[in-house]
């Protein structure tokens, strides 16, 4: 069953310039993105900067609204509800079953609130009294890690990784159904972001969570994903299982980011770069194929039609016109 | 092994506090390294491990209240022109020739290099003639040129009169990297060069380096946190950890088989894109202390997997030496 | 690097200190501001007790005692403590017949501490005719002139003290007019944003291209002169914070549009907070501080205002006693030649704008403390 599924969202911002503010042009963040979240499994949005990825995930929480589409969302009782035309008054009540984990540890959260009532403020705001409260701090605390001290001081007494498990025990507190979590680890030094990715891994484990982890490092996503989606300039370009993905990426820029990443062996040297170019601005994006300007692959049709994404082979989707005919390696 | 040539600049023992109204804290302690020509060092480290503050001491461009208490920076060290850095104020001109014409810095951000109110060419012609100041104007634009298509950037007659800000991050980097060679530089230092790029342009950007190092044979001191890129990237490895080198090695003796605790628990604890599914890391527990709260003996030991109670807390493991490998750890002094 | 070492126990306290204790040991560090901060307690304490801390009555004219020279206690008499001032003793000049008054050398009179003078209301309520210092004995002619008298025989010094209290309360009531002003006019462009926005910015650049001084005199000459002393002051007041309110606004609207994107109000409101919790328990802590540092700044501002205005003539009218006022006597270059001392009236002014200057600039500094 699915907790999410997202259909045709699209994300437009319009560019605005002159004394009335008069619209320009448009910047397409995302472009008629589907993809869905099944219970209890992690799906990666996985992308470059500028890719959209974090626009997504700001859509699905409705902390931005989206141009157009549909964000279904089963919540507890099984009942579905589209999220995308909602009022803020009509989605309070739904915010409490899906939470978000932030990338910055240090701009998450209020400085100027104890790191108790940060945790317990989604409680507080639903009702929950307040003895209840007390208690499922310190349950949280120790679920995250973290002394039952903690909450008697404030955020800035604690490192990034510390800043982090904060973060994860708020989005926690009210149980939530889903959770996204925007580039979670990237702020983390290598040695605390194995801590938390462990720490991801072990929750989702207890808690059956399911979870949308929009991320840039493959291999942080390899580690904690059951499925992966790949953005580029504002669409999907691929989606499948992590394995599958890894083994046999299906589209040629899956196949280039991979190849992008550097080995940790000094044996193996890459001698050409995997892919030339820049990612295409998202105001301008090319027509057709948005890769085809990057693109080893590209034939004429890449430059004038756009692929859709459609399922190439069984379970794996991908927008590229030649996905059967080109064999690309994975990682190897 | 890299004891055959002469260095084209040996640090030694330095050391760089920063004064605070609170106390001194010790960010570099005793560190030593050396940069041959054709060679990349690669310097690795967490965030607060000095790595950058090394770079920076360097050339002299220490942030206040940071100085250096000790040590020897020395460029050209055996030769005639034997000249020790750290003797020169920041500000004499011996130390600002030094800077770009001998020593050029790439930052992780390319506009701390460039300004967005002057087109590319500009600020590269300044640099160039900076240094060459026989140039004409016109001979300096044509340099320029040929400096930005060095660097892989297409048209670079048009581009040279671009504003910055009309470029890309990737494009942008390659300007950065064009401004650290205006002066002919054979020492390059580039500090974190790729981290604030994208995977795919990461990975230009870096065999660009790689190919410019090697042609004109740049001692290239590369500062990093991947792991990927030092494996990627360098010749010689130093390990960071809390302003002090925990480890130097030949990169593949490092990859192979790390001598420091602390190198062997960073390298298991990098996600890999070849992991299996939901497979745990192996995490280094804690976190990095901050400067002012060194750790009493090796800097290490609170959060080393292989501590020796009673030994690592109370005795400071002997610095690393520059041109030797080694590991400034208790377990390597006993085995070695 | 910026961050400091501490010890265990210092760092616990670090850790669980609330924003007022942490952003009070970064102000204390301001060393300037620590001494703005006792300077403007002491003139509001001074406003406050203005009237207990006068000796003469501030209104009392006496032709006899015409800028008297400043006078000093003297405190020892024969080697002995006893304060007193010299009494005052009339001559008549020979060519001009003129009397004039000068103290009198063998004329003592004791200083006494809380003695008897003219009534008063204490803090505006308590019927009192007790002052710090008062002379004992002596005639109606004598009295303690520590910055000496003007023209109509009004002692400078007690003047001076009433003055403070309407001109540092007119700044106040300005202030916290505009603070008003700005929070809401702020508040609603930074959170609606949109057209609202743009019309009050417009109106905000619109009254901050207008320049003041005419503007004031036009308002102030439109004040009808029937008016009381009391009405003036409101009216003053009120003309004085219009225009104050737009820095205020200003500020209150970046700090809300910047806190709107903040990583912790998104947190906030995705738990499921509401707008009103939002902006009272996560906006307005985060940047009260800044609007306290914008007020003290704005003070010195309306204090100039009033001084100004009331100098030129615009503003408060006599018997209303303001430091304008009292400047405004000292305007005459003929009075100043001979009676200096009027000028001490632009004295208080100077300390009290450096003062809040400093003040705000720490309060500045120290409001952020997690930055």
């Amino acid at each position: 069953m699915n907790v999410l599924e997202v259909e045709s969202l699209t994300k437009h911002f319009p560019i605005r310039a002159g004394l009335l503010q008069r619209e320009v042009g448009r910047i397409r963040a995302v472009d008629r993105v589907s993809f869905h979240v099944a219970r209890g499994e992690t799906l990666a949005l996985v992308g470059e900067s500028g890719c959209g990825k974090t626009t997504v995930a700001r859509c699905i929480l409705r902390a931005l609204a989206p141009t157009s589409g549909a964000i279904r969302f089963t919540q507890e009782g099984g009942e579905i509800v589209d999220l995308a035309p909602l009022s803020r008054r009509a989605l309070r009540p739904i915010r409490r079953q899906m939470q978000m984990i932030f990338q910055d540890p240090y701009a998450s959260l209020n400085p100027r609130m104890l790191v108790g009532d940060i945790i317990a403020e989604p409680l507080l705001v639903n009702g929950v009294p307040a003895a209840t409260r007390q208690a499922r701090v310190l349950e949280l605390l120790e679920l995250v890690g973290l002394p039952a001290v903690a909450r008697s001081r404030f955020p800035f007494a604690f490192s990034g990784g510390q800043r982090q498990r904060i973060g994860i025990a708020r989005a926690l507190a009210l149980n939530p159904s889903l959770i996204v979590a925007d580039e979670p680890v990237s702020a983390l030094d290598v040695s605390v972001q194995a801590q938390i990715i462990n720490l991801l891994l072990d929750l989702q484990d207890r808690l059956r969570l399911s979870m949308l982890f929009v991320a840039h490092d493959l291999g942080v996503v390899r580690h904690v994903s059951d499925r992966v989606a790949v953005m580029y300039v504002g669409r999907i370009v691929e989606t499948g299982p992590t394995t599958a993905l890894y083994d046999r990426p299906l589209h040629p820029y899956t196949a280039a980011l991979m190849a992008s990443v550097p080995k940790p062996d000094p044996d193996r040297r890459d001698a050409t770069p995997p892919l030339a170019g820049d990612v295409a601005d998202a105001a301008n994006i090319p027509p057709g194929c948005a890769f085809h300007p990057r693109c080893p692959h590209a034939v004429a049709r890449c430059r004038e039609i756009r692929p859709e994404l459609r399922e190439t082979i069984p379970g794996r989707m991908t927008a590229c016109h030649r996905a059967e005919e080109l064999t690309l390696a994975g990682v190897d | 092994m890299a004891d055959t040539t002469q260095p084209l600049l040996s640090v030694r023992d330095l050391v760089v506090d920063f004064g605070l109204d609170q106390g001194t804290i010790r960010a570099i302690d005793k560190v030593s390294l050396d940069l041959y020509a054709g060679r990349v060092l690669g310097v690795v480290g967490e965030s607060g491990c000095g790595k950058s503050v090394t770079a920076r001491a360097i050339l002299g461009i220490l942030d206040r209240p940071g100085r250096v208490v000790s040590g020897r920076i020395l460029l050209d060290p055996g030769t005639g022109k034997e000249q020790d850095l750290a003797t020169l104020a920041n500000d004499s001109l011996a130390l600002r020739e030094v800077r770009g014409q001998r020593i050029g810095l790439i930052f992780q951000e390319p506009m701390t290099a460039l300004s967005n109110h002057y087109t590319v060419g500009n600020q590269l012609i300044e640099a160039i003639r900076a240094h060459r100041k026989d140039l004409s104007k016109a001979d300096a634009r044509a340099k320029a040129v040929t400096l930005l298509g060095e660097v892989g950037i297409p048209r670079p007659d048009g581009r040279i009169d671009a504003y910055p800000f009309q470029l890309s991050g990737g494009l942008r980097q390659r300007v950065g990297i064009a401004m650290a060679l205006a002066g002919e530089p054979d020492i390059l230092i580039a500090d974190e060069p790729t981290t604030a790029l994208d995977v795919t342009t990461q990975a230009q950007i870096l065999l660009l380096l790689r190919r410019l190092q090697q042609d004109k044979r740049i001692a290239l001191m590369l500062i990093t946190h991947d792991m990927g890129v030092i494996a990627q990237m360098a010749d010689e490895v130093a390990v960071m950890y809390l302003g002090a080198i925990v480890e130097r090695a030949d990169v593949r003796a490092l990859f192979k088989a790390p001598q420091h605790p602390y190198t062997r628990a960073l390298l298991r604890s990098v996600p890999s894109i070849r992991a299996t599914p939901r497979e745990r890391l192996a995490s280094i527990g804690g976190a990095v202390p901050h400067p002012g709260r060194r750790p009493t003996g090796c800097p290490f030991h609170p959060r080393c997997p292989e501590v020796i109670t009673g030994r690592c807390e109370a005795t400071l493991p002997r610095p690393v030496l520059a041109g030797v490998d080694g590991a400034a750890c208790l377990h390597a002094e006993a085995s070695a | 690097m910026s961050s400091t070492i501490h010890s265990a126990g210092s760092e616990d306290r670090f850790a669980e200190a609330t924003q007022l204790q942490l952003t009070w040991w970064r102000f204390k560090r301001h060393k300037l501001a620590v001494i703005s901060l006792v300077l403007v307690v002491l003139f509001y304490l001074v406003a406050i007790l203005a009237d207990f801390l006068a000796i003469s009555d501030p209104h009392a004219t006496d032709a006899r005692r015409s800028f008297i020279p400043p006078q000093g206690i003297h405190f020892f008499d024969d080697g002995a403590f006893r304060p007193h001032v010299k009494g005052l003793k009339g001559t008549r000049d020979p060519k001009t017949f003129k009397l004039t008054y000068a103290p009198d050398p063998g004329r003592k009179l004791p200083v006494r501490m809380f003695a008897r003078g003219y009534d008063y209301h204490l803090l505006g309520v308590i019927p009192t005719n007790i002052h710090l210092l008062g002379l004992e004995g002596g005639e109606a002619v004598d009295g303690i002139f520590l910055l000496g008298t003007d023209q109509l025989g009004r002692d400078l010094y007690s003047r001076l003290v009433v003055a403070t209290r309407i001109s540092l309360l007119i700044g106040l009531a300005g202030v916290g007019l505009s603070l008003v002003l700005g929070l809401i006019l702020g508040g609603i462009s930074g959170l609606y944003g949109g057209i609202v926005d743009t019309a009050i910015q417009r109106l905000i650049e619109m009254i901050r291209s207008i320049p003041t001084i005419p503007l004031w005199m036009g308002l102030a000459a439109s004040l009808p002169n029937t008016w009381s002393v009391t009405q003036v002051y409101f009216a003053i007041t009120i003309i004085i914070s219009l225009f104050g309110w737009t820095e205020l606004a200003r500020v209150v609207r970046g700090r809300f549009l910047a806190l709107r994107e903040e990583d912790f109000v998104i947190a906030a409101e995705l738990a499921g907070a509401g707008q009103m919790r939002i902006i009272f328990r996560h906006m307005l802590p985060s940047f009260a501080s800044h609007v306290i540092a914008a007020t003290s700044l704005a003070l010195p501002t309306m204090i100039i205002s009033e001084t100004s205005l009331s100098f030129l003539g615009l503003g408060l009218r006599a018997p209303a006693i303001s430091w304008g006022i009292l400047l405004q006597d000292a305007q005459n270059v003929q009075v100043l030649a001979s009676a200096p001392w009027l000028l001490m009236a632009a004295l208080p002014v100077i300390v009290i704008i450096l003062a809040f200057n400093f003040l705000g600039d720490g309060l500045r500094d120290a409001a952020d403390p997690y930055g």
